[in-house]
């Protein structure tokens, strides 16, 4: 009985929870299933582009007069020092694929993986 | 409710609040994407909101936030947490007055806020919104820790006895 009143209580909570649920789960595989491996990374700083790199070419780059360097290896780009305490853009890891991006907040520095020049670029 | 009382419990609250922000810091990631964490903090004022009221939630958020930032943080994550921590709490405290959601529901909308808050700061502070691409992978975590985290928080609430 009282877990019948429970459930009717709660039933706005359910709603609430399965529709953000499908939403976010939905929007999720859309992203990871229509996901592409990019041909170049785009570094910018404060949203002005400062740099782009070839995903092909491997190569070690300091960004922002050094605070933070970029390494680009097997067509994965990752960050493997910041100059701030808290690493949260070194501990991202690797990124590949159109869209996905390298924040460092401190430095207001994001590396962002795109398409190479002329071909079709999915996320805007 | 005296005022010494009153007094005390804020302060428990505020430093219960404070101490599982630390706890939470101190789990390693499960996942690469910045944000997703489990949002222990929002128990103690979970707490704070249904038993002390809104004013009393407010000030404890407030303070948990500037001092974990001053602590643990840096100015950048101050403003990053503060960002989260409004939006949060304004939902939660509008959904508990106008709303027919349980304390399950409030903590759900209040970790889904607490992310899209801290995304729409760092728009701002990056100038630009590839960001926005991690929104989906939040807001999942978000539903999903808001129900763990409502559940501790609705059991609190009903267990623990304040005269």
């Amino acid at each position: 009985m009282s877990e019948k009143r429970n459930v009717k209580k709660l039933r706005y909570d359910i709603l609430l929870i399965a529709v953000l649920l499908v939403i976010s789960a939905v929007w999720v595989m859309i992203t990871v299933f229509s996901r592409t491996e990019g041909g170049k990374v785009e570094v910018e700083i404060e949203g002005a582009l400062v740099a782009s790199y070839s995903l092909e070419e491997n190569g070690e780059y300091p960004l922002n007069g050094g605070t933070n360097i970029l390494v680009i290896e097997d067509g994965a780009a990752y960050l493997t020092y910041a100059n701030c305490p808290d690493k949260v853009c070194v501990n991202r890891g690797k990124i590949r694929y159109n869209g996905q991006s390298i924040i460092c907040l401190p430095n207001k520095l994001t590396v962002t993986v795109r398409a190479k020049d002329g071909g079709a670029d999915i996320v805007q | 409710m005296s005022k010494n009382k009153k007094l005390a419990l804020l302060s428990m609250c505020a430093c219960l609040a404070m101490v599982l922000s630390f706890a939470e810091s101190r789990i390693p990631p499960l996942t690469a994407i910045p944000g997703i964490k489990m949002g222990l903090a929002n128990i103690a004022v979970m707490f704070a909101l249904y038993k002390l009221g809104s004013r009393e939630a407010v000030v404890i958020s407030l303070v948990r936030v500037i001092l974990v930032s001053l602590l643990f943080g840096s100015f950048v994550s101050l403003l990053y947490s503060l960002a989260g921590a409004a939006l949060s709490l304004t939902v939660m405290l509008l959904l508990r007055r106008f709303s027919p959601f349980t304390q399950v529901g409030v903590s759900v909308a209040g970790g889904v806020c607490h992310n899209i808050g801290q995304i729409i700061m760092a728009c701002i502070l990056l100038e630009t919104n590839v960001i926005v691409y991690y929104l989906p992978f939040l807001l999942l975590s978000g539903t999903v820790t808001g129900v763990l985290v409502g559940a501790a928080a609705a059991l609190l609430i009903k267990r623990i006895k304040i005269k």
